[in-house]
């Protein structure tokens, strides 16, 4: 495939790392921020390519991840009821909630569909008007401006039998709650190559001059990862701290402006709590008033409880990157991707799924 | 979640939710919303995400990280004595 075989190639892959060993005379810390960066760095082995001064810790860019559990109940609150049909990415169906996860709800009779894009539940809507239909829209910016469109169209078309119920993140504000923590031990940031695609990477500016910390938009390929790990490592050793783009084939300054304008009419920011993190001011988005009609947690009545996280699972200092999966102790024992206590083992891009699946032993081989 | 995989446009149409494309993506072929970038072409890659074409890629800026790396080796090549 274009665009992706060749920055697979492990001749560039090598280059890059010499160049990497060449460059780096003391021991850096870099934290890649999204979860599919985390997971190609784990599946290829690439932090094994690299010097032992280089540590490479793993963020919290995995929606699933960070969705907290009161919004999960409230899916699974949502999907069990007789009149709704709920829509959702696939990746949230086997996030355990306090007894289930929305595939016990699903083989329990609930109308549970997986939908590729928001815009199929829409359609959903459309063909099957005595149904409610609700899609849960999870995700960071990239996944913003197709939720988006899904409302707005939704709203366009009258349909009534439509909703969301929206658990939308922002990154920028969770890297400055990262850098603000007195634990923090990064020194510098891969920032998340499709987020930037939609939002561009003006935001980091403020960041990378006020905590000191160079930030390199990076993509997710192999050659991607090592190009935005030496882009970072040679602004570290030069005693820089810049906003560098090294996924230009993708990101512009300004990001895509048709799908922020979008964004800015279907949605406002509100604060957000993150699971593992805690509530982060400003770090959510949530349907603006005019839409207030689709917005699922008003129309259905949902109500907040607050859940405890269960007691053995680390994964909020995993998020965080203060703790690498295999030092928890109940990783591999009783949390296991068939039987997950958080969400950082449920996810493909949660840090633990992937420790587990190529780092564990009994777990896949590396391809 | 932030998956955005690249896609050849092969055909544009009208559809129901505005303008659309058949794409590519090594020979599998999906519907796409072009909405977020209007000015595609046929033939143009896209980085799609949910169904959403987010960005073209630049096939100029692709081909850069390739004079980097030879850029590198041969900085490399001069270090070594």
């Amino acid at each position: 495939m274009r665009f992706v075989t060749e920055y697979r190639d492990a001749a560039a892959c090598r280059k890059l790392a010499e160049a990497i060993a060449r460059l780096v005379t003391r021991p850096w810390t870099l934290m890649e921020v999204c979860g599919g960066q985390t997971h190609s760095i784990i599946k290829f082995g690439l932090d094994q390519l690299l010097p032992e001064q280089v540590t490479l810790v793993h963020g919290p860019g995995c929606p699933v991840c960070v969705t907290p559990l009161e919004m999960i109940e409230k899916s699974l609150e949502l999907a069990a009821r007789p009149d709704v049909t709920f829509c959702s990415f696939g990746d949230m169906l086997r996030v355990p909630g306090k007894s289930q996860d929305l595939l016990a709800v699903k083989a329990g009779g609930g109308d549970v569909r997986i939908v590729y894009s928001p815009l199929d539940a829409v359609a959903v809507a459309q063909e099957e008007p005595e149904r409610e239909v609700v899609f849960f829209a999870v995700g960071f910016e990239t996944t913003a401006p197709g939720n988006a469109m899904a409302v707005y169209q939704a709203k366009e078309m009258g349909l009534t039998n439509f909703s969301m119920l929206v658990s939308h993140v922002l990154v920028p504000p969770a890297v400055e709650a990262l850098l603000s923590s007195p634990d923090c031990r990064v020194q510098g940031f891969l920032a998340a190559g499709h987020v930037c695609t939609v939002m561009g990477y003006g935001e980091y500016e403020p960041l990378a001059a006020k905590y000191g910390v160079p930030i390199v938009v990076t993509g997710f390929e192999p050659v991607d990862i090592l190009q935005g790990v030496h882009a970072c490592l040679k602004q570290l050793e030069e005693g820089r701290a810049e906003v560098e783009n090294a996924y230009a084939r993708s990101v512009r300054h300004e990001g895509n402006l048709p799908a922020q304008e979008l964004i800015r009419e279907v949605f406002e920011v509100v604060p957000r709590k993150w699971r593992g993190l805690g509530e982060i001011p400003r770090s959510g988005l949530s349907l603006r008033e005019p839409y207030a009609a689709l917005d699922a947690e008003k129309r259905f009545g949902l109500t907040e409880t607050e859940i405890p996280e269960p007691e053995a699972c680390l994964s909020g200092l995993v998020l965080q990157g203060l703790k690498r999966p295999p030092e928890c102790p109940a990783f591999g024992q009783e949390c296991t991707p068939e039987h997950p206590l958080g969400a950082t083992m449920v996810s493909s891009e949660g840090a633990c799924a992937a420790y587990y699946r190529y780092r564990h032993v009994g777990g896949e081989a590396p391809v | 979640m932030c998956l955005a995989v690249p896609g050849k446009i092969m055909e544009m149409q009208e559809g129901r939710f505005g303008h659309m494309a058949k794409v590519s993506f090594g020979g599998v072929v999906k519907q796409v919303s072009l909405a977020y970038v209007p000015e595609a072409k046929l033939g143009d890659y896209v980085m799609v995400h949910t169904g959403f074409a987010i960005s073209i890629v630049d096939e100029a800026e692709a081909a850069e990280v390739w004079g980097y790396l030879e850029e590198m080796a041969a900085l490399a090549a001069e270090e070594t004595p």
